[in-house]
């Protein structure tokens, strides 16, 4: 899909695919094109060229509606309602019936952890609590693909794991969850598969399964080091840096590890310390994304 | 049924808001003011030789003075409490979670237009109702047709509701107000200007008169509805303000009737178009 406003470009070329019944984190620099990507998908807006499909149709379709939840980034809605009366109404415009209703909404605000205030109105909430009853209500018809963005923003680290859980447990009832975080830790052990944007084009894509065995960081301890030596680890690495005894570098797999200290080894150099550290989600999009991009 | 649920919501949304119930606290002191002046009146006409003919034609004139008021709060009332509904939504994101839902964006503009056009029933009902019932319990004078006449204004809120939804799918909330509200002074400047056209037969006057009912009929709905309530005997003496100087035709309570259908046509066809 391709995004224009008024001539600026937006999503560039956005080509991806999510598979079902997996947590998909949708990770990128602010202005990356996440939400205008997002928009598009679930038809809130028209991409100026290409399309998508959700659950098999074209996105925007008014039927499939009844299987995608979503959960917009600052939710907000009439704030006289109470929690019990936003889900109702959301529930209905579903076309969930209103005997399910009954007994869904009182577990679902249950779940979301806002039975304390389940009379107050939303003008009297938080942001955080907010956006509680902003999942709730995406949850309220049992949605086969559930969009969800930022849906940690504002909550504290309780708010975050009880985020987490419900996120899994949609997971392991069949549902596909689109997740669009800044929060890169909470990426990083909630989603199955995760891609980077940049400029509305996917720069990248990891599987978080076998991430490990993709990108490891290295640090090492050893002396009679060489430039030669040194430059030669470009082969497997091009971020090979020393700082005196210590030398650091990134390799794309896990498996030229041997490789790489036959080859110190091999060139003089007398190793004390050899630790391949896994690369968490953070330095892995800083090392995509490059660094001071306004993330 | 999303339509209606639409509607259900959005009248208890136009229901809560303060503007509603300022127009209704406002309309309160309106109907105690008229209702003191009706009762003054009629006591000094009691005790007056003023002949009755006259009597009546003074107390019809105040209250077709007083209808106007009703009909002036009616219209701006309406506007100013849906002017928000889309823009505002659309501009706060809260749209998003409705326009996600497994309706047609059509359903929801219709929807919200329901609940606004049954809020400005209500509204126009009571005060209305309340209006003519002092004229007639205090003043003595009933509206010759106070049942066209109601429709006639309720016509014109409905007409200045689906000129605000369609710049509400435009522009933002204040854009929308300012557009709306010019209009609306464009029709009240044309409605005066066509009625003083028929006192000298100008023909240039009466033609920025018409123009100005063209591009927004509201006043000139409510001189029909003024013609409809006015006794026949002050319209022909030119005794009130709304006499019968310049008449609008049924054809251009019919222009409205479609004014109003293109407007909300040009609204769904817009919201369903744009990005939200």
């Amino acid at each position: 899909m391709r995004k224009e406003f008024s001539g600026k470009v937006a999503v560039r070329d956005l080509t991806l695919t999510v598979r079902q019944g997996e947590i998909f984190g949708f990770l990128g620099p602010n202005g990356a094109g996440k939400s205008t990507s997002i928009k598009m998908l679930l038809g809130l807006a028209k991409p100026t060229s290409g399309e998508s499909w959700v659950l098999g149709v074209p996105s925007g379709d008014v039927a499939i509606r009844r299987r995608i939840g979503f959960l917009p980034e600052n939710f907000r809605f009439y704030e006289w309602l109470t929690p019990a009366e936003l889900l109702h109404l959301h529930g209905r415009l579903c076309g969930v019936d209103s005997g399910k209703l009954t007994q869904r909404v009182p577990a679902l605000i249950d779940l979301v952890g806002l039975t304390p205030h389940i009379h107050k109105r939303l003008q009297n909430f938080s942001k955080g609590m907010l956006q509680r009853v902003g999942l709730a209500q995406a949850l309220i018809h049992e949605p086969d693909v559930i969009f969800l963005d930022e849906p940690t923003s504002g909550l504290d680290p309780l708010g975050r794991r009880m985020v987490r859980d419900i996120i899994r447990a949609q997971r392991d009832r069949g549902a596909t969850v689109f997740l669009n975080s800044h929060i890169l830790s909470e990426i990083e052990i909630t989603c199955d598969q995760v891609v980077f944007i940049r400029e509305g084009e996917v720069v990248t894509s990891r599987d978080m399964r076998t991430q490990q065995e993709e990108a490891v960081r290295v640090e090492a301890r050893a002396r009679k080091l060489s430039p030669e030596c040194v430059a030669g680890l470009s082969r497997w690495s091009a971020s090979a840096q020393v700082d005196e005894e210590r030398l650091t570098f990134t390799t794309p797999s896990r498996d030229s590890l041997p490789e790489i200290m036959r080859y110190l080894v091999a060139a003089g150099a007398d190793v004390y310390q050899f630790t391949p550290q896994r690369m968490t989600l953070e330095e892995l999009f800083i090392n995509v994304m490059g660094e001071d991009r306004g993330f | 049924m999303g339509v209606w649920i639409m509607a259900g919501i959005t009248f208890r949304e136009a229901a809560r808001k303060k503007i509603l119930w300022t127009a209704l606290l406002a309309g309160g002191g309106f109907l105690l003011v008229f209702g003191l002046g009706l009762h003054f009146q009629a006591g000094d006409f009691r005790n007056s030789a003023v002949p009755q003919f006259l009597r009546y034609q003074v107390i019809s004139a105040m209250l077709m003075i007083g209808l106007y008021t009703v009909d002036l709060l009616a219209v701006v009332m309406t506007t100013l409490t849906s002017v928000d509904t889309i823009a505002g939504e659309i501009t706060s994101g809260t749209i998003h979670a409705i326009a996600t839902k497994p309706l047609a964006r059509w359903q929801i503009l219709v929807g919200k237009w329901l609940g606004f056009v049954a809020m400005s029933g209500v509204y126009v009902a009571i005060m209305f109702g309340g209006t003519i019932a002092e004229g007639y319990w205090i003043g003595g004078v009933l509206a010759q047709h106070p049942v066209q006449g109601a429709l006639l204004v309720f016509l014109e809120c409905v007409v200045a509701l689906s000129v605000t939804f369609m710049f509400g799918t435009w522009f933002s909330t204040l854009s929308s107000g300012v557009i709306v509200l010019g209009l609306l002074g464009v029709a009240f400047l044309g409605g005066w200007l066509e009625q003083m056209s028929g006192f000298t037969e100008g023909s240039r006057l009466a033609m920025v008169g018409i123009v100005s009912s063209l591009i927004m009929p509201s006043e000139a709905v409510w001189r029909r509805a003024a013609f409809e309530m006015e006794s026949p005997l002050s319209g022909s003496l030119q005794f009130s303000p709304f006499a019968d100087v310049s008449i609008p035709s049924i054809a251009m309570v019919g222009y409205a009737c479609v004014y109003l259908l293109i407007a909300l046509g040009i609204a769904v066809y817009h919201f369903g178009e744009r990005d939200l």
